[in-house]
């Protein structure tokens, strides 16, 4: 296998080099006699990014964790390439990373420990191979100073930051980010959406962002589905959607704050 | 109706839970430093509690007894009576009872906290099972910690037992005829029913709080309902499986 432009080639070879694409067919996804997801119909195109827009609590989060196999469909099925994402053997076929909300590193491991993680556990090169690995994915984010601290040490971006770069040591095929401007000051945000970007630029990974975040989403995605109430809505390149006559898509992109008839007081009108 | 499908659900859960963690056995020797940490904090952190735990059990032993064995002038039993009661039953189960109270509940509180902050789902799309990496490791530990904890709770139980014996003016029975009684009358097979039982009983504690950690679903507030729900079913598993072991060894 030859070397990604991040990562040095491991002495263990991985699969064959590939990026997957992802197909869900009329997904459903319930939880007890709660329907979070109804019908869910997607065709992500291998190398593209795609970004699931939504209001929160609208489903996006746990359609990400549908492909990502951490919850099965109800019904429906979801395909990461010819593999069911919901079978726990994909993951030997597909290398699929996930960058959490929250980051979800190890707090009890330093951040040099955090990224080496995966190359031990999956035995892909010895010692000297996978501290390679490590200090590239962390010069690629800038955070070669932070390589002893642990994760209570970082601040929300550079969290965000570790947490992407312990997706690049996996060299995924399929690159997943829940919400990864979220809780981030605007420039930090921005060069986030850089990240993303170059790192598809470089690797022609296929890349799935669930986000709130208007700017990232419009700046670098390929194709757009808004997701409102467990359905998709719309779906299109950036200008598509952005062009929209749906009101509630339109209410939801371009959102005007009425400071004269707020939105709160028409909820509590509504409910009374 | 509810509450018998949620026991035989945890029951189930706990069990295969068992199985996928076994299923991984050949890899623990890659696991060995896991391990080793887990040996630390399973044997040497519960080291002095134990040790003091036991001292007394014995020597409280021996002070009731010694009360009540003086009416039938039957004193020169006591060390047999401490003897074989901390290594068939009160070694293990005080042992076990630190256990559950104290690892049993870390290890709950911090799988809980893995699983609520996503850490679990995070070794799951690495491909990385917890069963592999976070159950084998402690199951292991367990299995060789205990019965050394075990036999140093059966050693203060007795030496407890033997200096009240000496130094309690209504007892007087000196060491030398104290430890005669209790090598008279106990088999080597007693402290072997004794360290099978606290493998048994370790083995379970681990099992049950592995499971009811990663099975914690919610927020920060359901870490401390796992905990606590994690340490009251080891008690109650702890007794149970008591009265069934020691029906089969007897």
């Amino acid at each position: 296998m030859s070397s990604s432009p991040f990562c040095p080639a491991p002495t263990k070879p991985l699969p064959a080099e590939k990026t997957f694409g992802v197909t869900i067919t009329n997904l459903t996804k319930k939880f007890g006699r709660t329907t979070v997801l109804r019908d869910i119909n997607l065709d992500i195109k291998s190398g593209e990014i795609f970004c699931i827009m939504g209001p929160s609590g609208s489903g996006k989060s746990v359609l990400l964790k549908c492909i990502a196999g951490l919850e099965r469909a109800s019904t429906g099925e979801v395909k990461i390439g010819e593999f069911d994402a919901g079978d726990p053997a994909t993951r030997n076929q597909v290398h699929l990373a996930l960058v959490f909300q929250a980051g979800a590193l190890f707090n009890s491991l330093s951040v040099y420990d955090n990224l080496a993680l995966y190359p031990r556990e999956q035995r892909l090169c010895d010692e000297a191979g996978i501290r390679d690995r490590v200090m590239n994915a962390l010069t690629i984010l800038s955070l070669e100073k932070a390589v002893k601290k642990f994760p209570s040490e970082l601040s929300g971006g550079m969290k965000k930051r570790v947490a992407i770069a312990r997706a690049l040591v996996m060299e995924p095929q399929l690159m997943l980010y829940d919400e990864p401007t979220s809780e981030l000051d605007p420039v930090m945000s921005a060069t986030i959406t850089e990240i993303i970007a170059s790192l598809r630029e470089q690797t022609a990974v296929t890349t799935i962002v669930v986000t709130h975040d208007r700017a990232l989403a419009f700046a670098i995605a390929d194709r757009i589905a808004i997701i409102m109430d467990g359905r998709i809505c719309a779906i299109g390149n950036p200008s598509e959607v952005q062009g929209s006559k749906d009101p509630a898509i339109a209410n939801f992109l371009n959102p005007v704050v009425d400071l004269k008839n707020p939105r709160f007081k028409q909820l509590e009108n509504n409910h009374e | 109706m509810n509450q018998i499908k949620n026991i035989l659900g945890h029951f189930g859960g706990t069990i295969l839970l068992l199985f996928r963690s076994l299923k991984y056995a050949p890899t623990l020797p890659r696991q060995f430093p896991r391990f080793i940490e887990q040996c630390y904090l399973i044997g040497y952190t519960t080291l002095p509690i134990v040790t003091i735990l036991s001292f007394f059990i014995g020597s409280v032993l021996a002070l009731q007894s010694g009360y009540s064995m003086d009416n039938f002038g039957a004193k020169q039993f006591i060390g047999t009576l401490v003897g074989l009661s901390m290594a068939r039953e009160l070694g293990p189960m005080m042992v076990s009872i630190l256990l559950a109270g104290r690892v049993g509940s870390a290890i709950t509180a911090e799988l809980a906290s893995m699983k609520v902050y996503q850490e679990i789902d995070a070794l799951e799309t690495m491909n990385i099972p917890p069963e592999r990496m976070l159950v084998l490791p402690r199951l292991a530990a367990v299995l060789v910690m205990m019965p050394v904890l075990a036999i140093i709770a059966n050693l203060c139980g007795w030496y407890g037992g033997a200096l009240v014996c000496q130094y309690t003016h209504f007892i007087s029975v000196d060491s030398e005829a104290y430890f005669a009684a209790l090598k008279r009358f106990m088999k080597p097979q007693d402290i072997v029913d004794g360290l099978l039982k606290a493998e048994i009983f370790g083995f379970a504690i681990v099992l049950v709080c592995c499971y009811t950690g990663l099975s914690t679903r919610g927020g920060p507030r359901e870490i401390g309902a796992s905990v606590t729900k994690a340490v009251v079913t080891s008690l109650i598993l702890i007794l149970v499986l008591d009265y069934f072991v020691t029906k089969v060894l007897l």
